[in-house]
């Protein structure tokens, strides 16, 4: 296996704010990598930075190809679906609009993705008509990702899903995450506050503090670490 | 026309979209269109009137259509769309002179001022647009200045005298001679009008460019080209705003390089009135603006048309006054 996304050395700064000092992180073609740390530590921000939507310095190749400078739309067109911290859907187009403009930069019929996704989603077909700000925060949230997937990245970024959801929501969005992942071999890097949850879904993970990675490693030698317990999961 | 679009809008609340207006201004609306047809029937000054503001008002709504577009993209007024709009019924005179029919040089026209609003974004607006909203809006009275200029020193002030598209014969309906002009000036618009919502409303560009407007950041993310939909949208603006100056000039029977100067002010009254960001209200806004107008100079001996100018700019205070989102203003349907 080699690596689909490759980070190395890399800087972000918001203004004068140094946000990331020197990531280096690596996430394998099929595999779902979680990141993990406290409020500030950069785990936002590293997401951003691959996406472009945030300036950033150092290497980040994404399958074998240096992005430079390439923007959040050229990132998107590549093939990285990065779904943000607040979702990023628009509140004054349909269902039916915001999935439509998951498949924007894809030619083609996608008929076959919005099947899928239905099958994922039931309900988003009954409410394709509604805007989708008369949609809870837990349906924007599926409807986002839902979009994502119509998107059908090779690479899905995935920041704080369970931000603001009920935990039954967030067990069945994990749930398909990985479903995805083992049907369809999509490669995800999520960013979560839930390290439990976050490392009983992914192969790996990454802990960062202060805009460094402290700490990387399998779930499994994660889970085993004292200070992630101690730290995270609170045990 | 106005229940028409009455109606739309109750099948929009009826569908549980909030951003149609509240019941007061479908009221108003209505009340408003049936204002009008009792008067058509009792009066033919009253019905000659109404349809004289209309086809003045379809001008309106197509410039003040021109100026949303811009608007709810890069949130800014252009100041120069009218003058815009003026240049290109300038270069459609031009071709007209160069030996192009009537016609061919008004489709020419619409094809030149879309390059050319395009152009403009990319070469003048973009440098400016994420640094400042008062630079950016100096860039467009800039603009105003220079269009002005240039045609001056093109063309010269003089009146320059432009065939009539549609002819000077008249129906006559139930006694009211309704002028060809202002039929096809209606046609006109109202086919610009339904081509500018199907192309947002049915295409994948149209969708892009809305999602661009809406919420850059988002529409980047899923591949949108945003800074070039921002120059799609001028474009287009820019197209609308030629068909507003190439139906306005007929009815001035000249052409001069204030041609749009006045109508720029009713058309800004008439976004204004419509809510800035609804490009239905534009349309709707226009025809009203046009139409309230004609009948109040018809009717208020008081107030010639020396002062519509000033009671259009109260319209604007007053709306912004009372009312600053508009007729169709768009309410927040976010849920958090």
């Amino acid at each position: 296996m080699t690596a689909l996304l490759e980070l190395e050395d890399v800087e972000a700064r918001y203004g004068p704010v140094h946000v990331l000092h020197g990531i280096s992180l690596a996430v394998e073609e099929g595999s779902v990598v979680a990141v993990l740390g406290p409020n500030g530590a950069g785990k936002t921000t590293t997401l951003r930075a691959i996406s472009g939507t945030v300036r950033r310095s150092g290497r980040i190749a994404f399958a074998g190809r240096p992005l430079g400078r390439a923007g959040p739309d050229a990132v998107a067109r590549l093939g990285v679906a990065h779904v943000p911290e607040g979702r990023g859907t628009f509140a004054e187009l349909t269902v039916w609009e915001n999935l439509k403009l998951g498949a924007y930069s894809r030619r083609g019929s996608i008929d076959d993705e919005l099947e899928r996704v239905f099958t994922y989603f039931p309900w988003l077909s009954e409410r394709r008509r509604q805007p989708a700000g008369t949609l809870s925060g837990g349906e924007q949230q599926m409807l986002a990702l839902a979009r994502a997937f119509v998107q059908r990245p090779r690479l899905l970024l995935l920041d704080e899903p369970s931000l603001g959801l009920a935990p039954v929501l967030v067990a069945e969005l994990f749930r398909i995450v990985r479903e995805l992942n083992e049907d369809e071999g999509l490669t995800v890097l999520v960013v979560e506050q839930n390290a439990h949850l976050a490392l009983q879904a992914a192969h790996a993970g990454y802990v960062l503090e202060a805009g460094r990675v402290v700490l990387a490693g399998t779930s499994a030698e994660l889970q085993a670490d004292d200070a992630v317990r101690r730290s995270y999961l609170g045990y | 026309m106005a229940s028409a679009a009455t109606s739309a809008i109750a099948g929009f609340r009826a569908r549980g979209i909030a951003l149609a207006p509240a019941g007061a201004v479908a009221v108003f609306l209505g009340g408003g269109a049936i204002f009008l047809l009792v008067g058509c029937l009792q009066s033919t000054n009253f019905a000659r009137l109404t349809v004289e503001g209309l086809a003045s008002g379809a001008v309106y709504s197509s410039l003040a259509l021109a100026l949303v577009l811009v608007y709810r993209a890069s949130h800014i007024v252009n100041f120069a769309q009218g003058e815009l709009a003026m240049l290109t019924t300038y270069i459609a005179y031009q071709l007209i002179q160069w030996g192009l029919s009537y016609w061919e040089a008004f489709f020419a026209t619409l094809a030149i001022a879309f390059v050319l609003g395009l152009v403009l974004q990319v070469a003048l607006i973009r440098p400016v647009l994420h640094r400042s909203v008062l630079a950016t809006v100096i860039v467009t009275v800039g603009l105003f200045i220079l269009i002005d200029g240039v045609v001056n020193w093109v063309w010269g002030g003089d009146f320059k005298v432009m065939p009539s598209p549609f002819g000077n014969g008249s129906y006559v309906v139930g006694g009211v001679a309704i002028p060809h002009l202002y039929v096809g000036m209606l046609a006109v618009v109202f086919a610009c009008v339904l081509l500018t919502w199907a192309l947002f409303r049915f295409t994948k560009l149209g969708l892009g460019m809305r999602a661009a407007a809406l919420r850059p950041a988002a529409a980047a993310l899923v591949g949108v080209r945003v800074d070039r939909m921002l120059a799609v949208g001028w474009g287009l603006a820019a197209l609308l705003g030629a068909v507003a100056g190439l139906m306005a000039e007929p009815s001035q029977i000249f052409l001069s390089p204030t041609l749009m100067q006045s109508i720029l002010v009713y058309s800004f009254a008439a976004a204004v009135l419509g809510g800035l960001e609804s490009p239905a209200g534009a349309v709707v806004g226009g025809l009203t603006i046009g139409v309230s107008l004609n009948l109040v100079i018809g009717y208020v001996p008081q107030i010639s048309s020396e002062l519509e100018l000033p009671v259009a700019f109260a319209v604007i205070l007053l709306v912004l006054l009372i009312k600053p989102t508009g007729l169709f203003g768009r309410r927040e349907v976010r849920r958090v």
